[in-house]
């Protein structure tokens, strides 16, 4: 092996072969001892190991959820290494703690509402499975105050439809005739209303970061590596194979995941088996990196990951007579919702805006002149909210599944250890228990064992069948 | 948070054995890591300010953080507390095959030590503090129970499967139990028709969240929910129960209404 020649300085520290030299050792020391961590030299803390079995890029509650489900459904111990990345560590933009943090079981697709139950039943137990010894219990704050769905006319029979998938799934629903509901909420103004239907169990609203922060304390206590950073690229080995007809396909398999530093140049190329990519809004540009849509366009690999992010606005408001106590979330026809918060006369009200007027993607800035468009339709509905004042306002990411608004949950035909668990358009927070499961029985167990999301897969986008979902807010 | 590799206490010779046990902990930590409860389930009184702990439960905490098969025991212990918890809540599925509904839950609640009365009668079955009780309710199989008090029980979610079969229940009462919390209340929707009667004063883990989902519940005319220990502004909360269900006398004592706090600091 090369001697440690001085330099012309007669300074041997100085010499910048040094470090390629130390750098050469600390490989070949790593090449004898395989599967080890150790190395004699200090290196910087906040890098990741340089090899996990499973990289899990986004540390949203979707990510975290399936770090924690990776780490309960092992076999044995330190069974597999677990890297959850997550960009920014304050987490300013991430839609979990942005969110409303609505439950719900009221949706058009079985699986949806599988998922929501799931969901619940995880929350309602959730000191047994998120508990750490010796910290204090999980508190999700969750109010049981139900969602309240209002339909007119034209879509009574949607409602209907959605009422039976309901009952037939299990869940509790029931349906409200006109006079029913003057009679339970007498603050609405049932004008124009036709049926309405209220969940009565496991439906309300609760804190997200308090879930969030159960899943992360819990994953890192049963061993999950926490690493701040962002994922700028892959490096992968590429296997192409030709059709019968004479196309040729390129397979991908992903063999290491560039984290970069936050605020530096530094990056670390993590080893890994599996990628999950659980970005939410920004899931587009992760499977932009593997090249998923950069080919031509009439093949699998023209087509891109039809997630982008969408904001959406949300206002709290303050109205000194307006309902009480029992505010269920109230989603009118008109695509206006509201929901109590706390016990002072404040609501927070929002509305998902028309395919036309989709604000810009670049900034969290509200729009307040947005609240100008939900304001009649909120007093329209209660009167009381005539006479409202808002008294704060912010925005957040959906991520946004153009395709057909439901989530997107599988492998891709041609990265073969790339998985997805994004796309939720808005319901990734009240799911992401179940779809945690769901996915750590993929990942583990090769398929799935208690629920069959299987409809989520990425071969509705490949045969363009969209599986929509009528029910969304 | 306690080591991840066993560390062998030498010091301590109480611990000598723990050489032994590490294996024996790291077998057991697999079955174990199922159901991993606090060890300290009454933090639920966190809120107000209590006496440091004696010696014997900070000692505790002291080394099951730095050690890690002190923490596996410690989680035993708080295992086996959740499944005897889980065995006091079972569905009661055979007793309701065989005997019908009504026996089943009658069956459950005088295993839970608690009491009830069937529609039309006036004696109330109870069992007594050993648990032993009288068997003449077998002879009444087709009387629905129409009161139920299962006060300072360890009635849960579970355990309210085996008494939602009782469409008349009029009364129901669980009062100072520990398990019972918002979840249990919003399944009480349930006998929305027909109770008329809730006592869920003393109740640790109920919260405003809970307290909403009481609103299903339109033929209640009385409520008590005096001394609930998580409640941040009660007299807010009475009042606003009282606006949700206009028919209903809602009862709220125990509380320390007073404007100025007993603890405050001597000046801003």
């Amino acid at each position: 092996c090369s001697a440690l020649r001085p330099n012309r300085n007669n300074n041997i520290f100085l010499n910048t072969d040094l470090e390629n030299q130390f750098k050469a050792f600390r490989e070949k020391a790593a090449d004898a001892m395989p599967g080890s961590d150790w190395t004699p030299f200090e290196k910087n803390r906040s890098l990741p190991p340089e090899r996990a079995d499973i990289v899990i890029v986004g540390g949203g509650v979707v990510g975290w959820s399936i770090a924690y489900w990776l780490k309960q459904k092992e076999m044995i111990r330190d069974g597999v290494r677990v890297l959850v990345v997550e960009r920014d560590p304050t987490y300013s933009q991430a839609s979990t703690v942005l969110s409303a943090g609505g439950i719900r079981q009221q949706f058009s697709l079985p699986e949806n509402i599988h998922l929501s139950m799931i969901s619940a039943d995880f929350m309602r137990n959730i000191n047994e499975h998120l508990s750490v010894l010796n910290e204090d219990p999980v508190d999700l704050q969750f109010n049981h105050s139900g969602y309240l769905f209002l339909a007119s006319e034209k879509v009574a029979h949607i409602m209907e439809e959605n009422y039976r998938t309901q009952r037939y799934a299990g869940a509790k629903v029931s349906l409200l005739s006109t006079t029913q509901l003057k009679e339970k909420c007498p603050w609405i103004n049932t004008d124009g209303v036709v049926l309405a239907s209220y969940g009565l169990e496991n439906e309300g609203w609760f804190d997200p970061w308090m879930l969030l922060n159960a899943f992360r304390r819990k994953a890192i206590s049963m061993g999950v590596y926490q690493c701040f950073g962002e994922v700028t690229g892959f490096r992968y080995t590429t296997n192409t194979m030709t059709t019968a007809e004479g196309d040729t396909v390129d397979f991908r398999r992903i063999k290491y995941a560039n984290v970069q530093m936050p605020n530096s140049l530094e990056y670390q190329p993590v080893e890994c088996a599996i990628v999950v990519n659980a970005a939410g809004a920004f899931s587009g540009k992760v499977a932009e990196m593997m090249g998923i849509g950069l080919g031509l366009k009439d093949t699998i690999a023209g087509i891109p990951l039809p997630v982008e992010p969408r904001k959406r606005f949300i206002y709290v408001v303050h109205c000194p007579n307006g309902p009480g106590l029992d505010t269920p979330f109230l989603v009118d026809y008109s695509g206006v919702y509201f929901r109590r918060e706390g016990l002072g006369g404040n609501y927070i009200a929002g509305m998902s805006p028309e395919e036309e007027e989709e604000p810009e993607t670049n900034n969290l800035e509200v729009d307040h002149q947005f609240f100008q468009k939900i304001w009649p339709h909120l007093a329209h509905r209660v009167p009381a909210f005539e006479c409202l004042k808002v008294t704060s306002a912010w925005a957040g990411f959906y991520d946004y599944n153009t395709f057909d608004q439901n989530g997107i949950v599988g492998m891709h035909p041609l990265v073969n250890n790339m998985f997805f668990a994004t796309g939720f358009s808005g319901h990734g927070l009240q799911h992401s228990p179940a779809v945690g499961r769901a996915m750590a029985e993929l990942i583990l167990d090769g398929g799935f064992k208690t629920l069959d999301l299987s409809a989520f897969s990425f071969k509705r986008i490949m045969t363009k069948e969209p599986m929509l979902e009528r029910n969304i807010v | 948070m306690a080591s991840r590799f066993p560390i062998l206490c030498i010091c301590l010779s109480p611990f000598s054995l723990s050489m032994f046990c590490v294996s024996v902990c790291q077998l057991m930590q697999r079955s174990c890591r199922q159901v991993t409860l606090l060890a300290a389930p009454s933090r639920y009184w966190s809120s107000i300010p209590v006496a440091p702990p004696s010696l014997q439960p900070r000692l505790l905490l002291f080394l099951s953080q730095r050690f890690h098969d002190i923490e596996t025991i410690l989680s035993w212990s708080s295992w086996f507390k959740n499944r005897g918890l889980r065995q006091k809540n079972f569905f009661y599925g055979y007793t309701q095959q065989n005997y019908g509904d009504n026996i089943a839950a009658a069956y459950y609640i005088l295993s839970l030590k608690g009491g009830f009365r069937f529609a039309g009668q006036s004696e109330w079955f109870r069992s007594d503090r050993r648990g032993k009780f009288n068997w003449d309710f077998m002879n009444h199989r087709d009387t629905s129970i129409e009161e139920v008090d299962v006060s300072n029980t360890l009635i849960n979610y579970t355990g309210l499967e085996n008494l939602v079969k009782q469409r008349g229940l009029c009364t129901l009462s669980v009062s100072g139990c520990a398990e019972v919390d918002d979840w249990f209340l919003s399944r009480l929707h349930i006998f929305q028709d027909t109770l008329e009667e809730l006592d869920i004063s003393n109740c640790p883990r109920i919260s405003v969240g809970g307290l909403a989902a009481l609103q299903k519940l339109r033929g209640l005319r009385r409520l008590d929910v005096s001394s609930l220990p998580r409640l941040q502004n009660p007299g807010l909360v009475a009042i606003l129960l009282e606006e949700m269900l206009p028919h209903c006398h809602v009862t709220a004592i125990g509380y320390d209404h007073s404007l100025i706090y007993s603890h405050t600091q001597t000046d801003g």
